[in-house]
């Protein structure tokens, strides 16, 4: 079986529906619990005090923020490529989630900033990233709103989308091109498997990871699941006026 | 019962409200937009399929 089978819109729905409330559900315990366990369970950190228990929300929405940002990317490129209807309408579907993720964490990131810094906010390399980031998503969901005709809006954005892909690369890796800013570097480094927290909070803290990529996950479906109704539906009122 | 979270309270909690308030709500949204839309593609192929027969 082929993976582009799924961008039948049938099929995509037939595929997804049954999938949503077990994945949603999935994600729901991993955050009740990875939250409630960060919060309540773990201790103060020596320097940061409790406001270490922040992290189990920004570190998870940063890394959400980018993902869905990529998520859409790939999701453009097989929309420029293959002109597969439900790959553009995916991508459509994931930006305001990417969007909620990159506010939670700019809110938490400037919240954690002011005691342990001395600011809300600093012009540093990864901080200023994520900014562009931010505006990109506005401009893409905006984008998608302005332009009537779906195919023409779809090409525009997937365009943005690559644009934006450069702040999403350096969004994560600002820290590692620029040696400067107040901004630590990650906490959870994948490539090199050099943890630089305890273990008491980094179990709570993966809870949490796998809790907002499933929560994700889930939301895409939904929401790709109700652009391509709202496709059918424009296109059946249209077929009747006709 | 909320652990003592000394001097940092109020930055803690406000970090937790409005972190779950973003995410209630864009799952409540999605979940709303959802069954709304579907309530009216049904309705337009019912029309549809009244205005085929």
């Amino acid at each position: 079986m082929s993976i582009w089978e799924y961008a039948n819109p049938k099929k995509f729905i037939a595929t997804t529906t049954p999938l949503v409330p077990w994945v949603l559900g999935v994600a729901i315990a991993c955050l009740v619990v990875g939250l409630f366990w960060g919060f309540f369970l773990t201790p103060d950190d020596f320097r940061q005090g409790s406001t270490v228990k922040i992290i189990y929300l920004h570190v998870p929405a940063a890394l959400m923020a980018i993902n869905a940002w990529f998520m859409m990317l790939l999701a453009s490129l097989v929309w420029l490529v293959r002109r597969h209807h439900v790959s553009a309408l995916a991508a459509r579907a994931a930006a305001p989630v990417g969007i909620v993720m990159t506010l939670i964490a700019l809110i938490t990131g400037a919240i954690w900033g002011q005691p342990m810094w001395g600011t809300w906010w600093a012009w540093d390399p990864r901080l200023t990233s994520f900014l562009i980031l931010f505006l990109f998503y506005l401009g893409y969901i905006a984008l998608w709103e302005a332009i009537e005709d779906p195919d023409t809006a779809a090409d525009l954005t997937s365009v943005l989308c690559i644009v934006g892909s450069v702040f999403a690369v350096l969004s994560r890796y600002a820290v590692n091109f620029w040696n400067q800013g107040l901004h630590q570097g990650t906490s959870v480094p994948v490539a090199t498997g050099e943890r630089t927290i305890s273990d008491v909070f980094f179990v709570p803290l993966v809870i949490c990871m796998v809790g907002f990529g499933l929560l994700f996950l889930a939301l895409v479906m939904v929401r790709t699941q109700t652009e391509i109704r709202v496709r059918r539906m424009r296109a059946l009122e249209m077929r009747m006026r006709s | 019962m909320i652990p003592d979270l000394g001097n940092y309270a109020a930055e803690v909690m406000a970090a937790y409200g409005l972190s779950i308030l973003l995410l209630v709500g864009i799952v409540a949204v999605s979940l709303r937009r959802g069954r709304k839309v579907r309530t009216q593609l049904a309705d337009v192929e019912t029309r549809r399929d009244r205005a085929n027969v």
